[in-house]
């Protein structure tokens, strides 16, 4: 108990010391998940509208193999990341393993499937009368999907939240490709992992904090667009 | 000497139509809508009747026969009509289906869609005499039925499209919105000439607001005719049996 309170002590004081170690590992990681988010968004939310409301020939193998996306292991991600992109990879020519570049990538395949399901799944809960009666109203197809994913807009963003959390408290994948190396490519869940190792409870516990923080804050965000949502819908 | 009616432009002709659904099949061998009437579609509960309206706005292709609209032809296998021939026509559906926004930006829609500046000064006489000016900010979720139907209608109008498509829209309504929407379509129609087709089950309104009423049952035509002939003296004896309330549906 004693280690617990004294860690948590130390974390406190950590966090206020405005040590570099500690606020480069926090950049790195917003760095990393964000950019990985971005691209996972980019990615995600059109394949998820385009499932939710085309029919194509092989659409059910598509949203299996997403689904499967969905809950595949984030180690596994970056064990086949790594594989790509090592020396004798397909894409080792690039250079990206032990790179913030890899850990990019290895986030992002990990994110859009979640992106890309959960905005499936709202967008073909939008009403299809109001679909056709925007292509009634003269909208081409890209304006109607538009118009639908803006209509599904609350569950798009638990989509992209859900995206974020998928990477923001993933280990194992940057942990692979990324290697934790200090100043470049480690963030906080592998800093995490590393401190606790070498008996360092006091960083360990700041860093979970500020991944707390992180969690909390962005679900805060999301409750409030959510709340200001339903405020608008009244 | 051709009456006022018959005067009028054609806007649409179909030919030989066929959409067939397995258990159903609509055939339209020939039919004319001409521009500025309000041609009023009668019939049973699956006469066709909706699927004649998905086909008149391109929702739905045929599986055999030509239309032609405006002057152009679009055959069967090619029933994909331009943008800005798509743009001139519009369905108001039995049940508003309307943007989770603010009534005001559903009005505009169709605006934005085709980029077009909003014209207040335009909009305002077609808010105001549907009577949707305290209502603007509302959001469209509170709305009653009616108002959702008044804001349904305001919005197919703002960009005056040449055909207006109507599925029952005022089925379910009461009285004073039923005249509110008959009234708004039928000077609509008289001041810029759009064809109007106008599904409805009810014999009176199609006596109030019609030029000329069809009858459809069963996925075909019985009968085409001014509303003066048909509810006076119908050629056809299926028309008459309807008419006088013997066909049940």
């Amino acid at each position: 108990m004693g280690a617990i309170s004294d860690g948590f002590f130390e974390s406190i004081r950590l966090l206020f010391s405005l040590d570099p170690y500690i606020y480069d590992i926090i950049a790195v990681s917003l760095r990393v998940s964000g950019i990985a988010l971005f691209l996972s968004t980019l990615i995600g939310v059109p394949l998820g509208a385009l499932l939710a409301l085309s029919r194509f020939r092989g659409k059910q193998v598509v949203t299996a193999l997403l689904y499967t996306g969905m809950g595949f292991p984030p180690v596994v991600v970056g064990l086949f990341v790594f594989l790509f992109l090592s020396a004798s990879g397909p894409l080792g020519s690039l250079r990206w393993l032990f790179t913030v570049k890899a850990m990019i990538t290895a986030q992002t395949i990990i994110a859009f499937p979640l992106v890309a399901g959960f905005t499936m799944a709202a967008v073909a809960s939008v009403d299809r009368n109001l679909l056709r009666q925007l292509r009634a109203l003269g909208a081409t197809k890209l304006q109607a999907s538009w118009a639908a994913i803006r209509e599904a807009r609350v569950g798009v963003l638990v989509a992209i939240i859900a995206g974020f959390g998928g990477v923001i408290s993933e280990v194992g994948a940057v942990m692979l490709v990324g290697g934790n190396i200090e100043g470049r490519t480690r963030v906080l869940t592998t800093a995490i992992v590393l401190e606790t190792r070498k008996g360092n409870f006091g960083v360990a516990i700041a860093f979970g904090i500020v991944l707390l923080l992180i969690t909390f804050i962005t679900n805060l965000a999301m409750l409030y667009l959510q709340k200001r949502q339903l405020l608008e819908e009244e | 000497m051709l009456s006022q009616l018959e005067a009028r432009g054609v806007s649409y002709s179909l030919q030989g139509i066929v959409k067939d659904y397995g258990e159903f099949r609509l055939t339209v061998e020939q039919l004319e809508l001409r521009e500025g009437e309000i041609f009023c579609l009668l019939g049973p509960s699956g006469a066709g009747k909706s699927t004649l309206l998905r086909l008149l706005n391109f929702l739905t292709p045929p599986d055999s026969g030509k239309m032609t609209l405006f002057g152009r032809t679009y055959l069967s296998s090619n029933f994909t009509p331009e943008l800005q021939i798509m743009r001139q026509i519009t369905t108001v559906f039995q049940r508003p289906a309307l943007l989770n926004e603010r009534v005001w930006n559903n009005i505009v829609y169709p605006l934005k869609l085709r980029r077009q500046a909003v014209d207040k000064a335009a909009i305002t006489p077609i808010i105001e005499r549907l009577g949707l000016s305290g209502i603007l900010d509302q959001p469209a979720a509170t709305l009653s039925g009616g108002e959702a139907q008044r804001v349904a209608l305001a919005r197919a109008l703002v960009f005056s499209p040449k055909v207006l498509l109507l599925d029952e829209p005022t089925a379910n309504l009461d009285p004073e919105n039923i005249a509110i929407i008959e009234g708004m379509v039928t000077s609509y129609a008289a001041e810029h000439r759009s064809t109007i087709v106008w599904i409805t089950h009810n014999q009176f309104q199609a006596r109030r607001v019609g030029d000329r009423v069809c009858l459809l049952e069963k996925g075909r035509i019985i009968e085409v005719n001014s509303k003066e002939k048909i509810f006076s003296d119908p050629d056809n004896q299926r028309t008459r049996e309807f008419l006088c309330g013997d066909i049940l549906y």
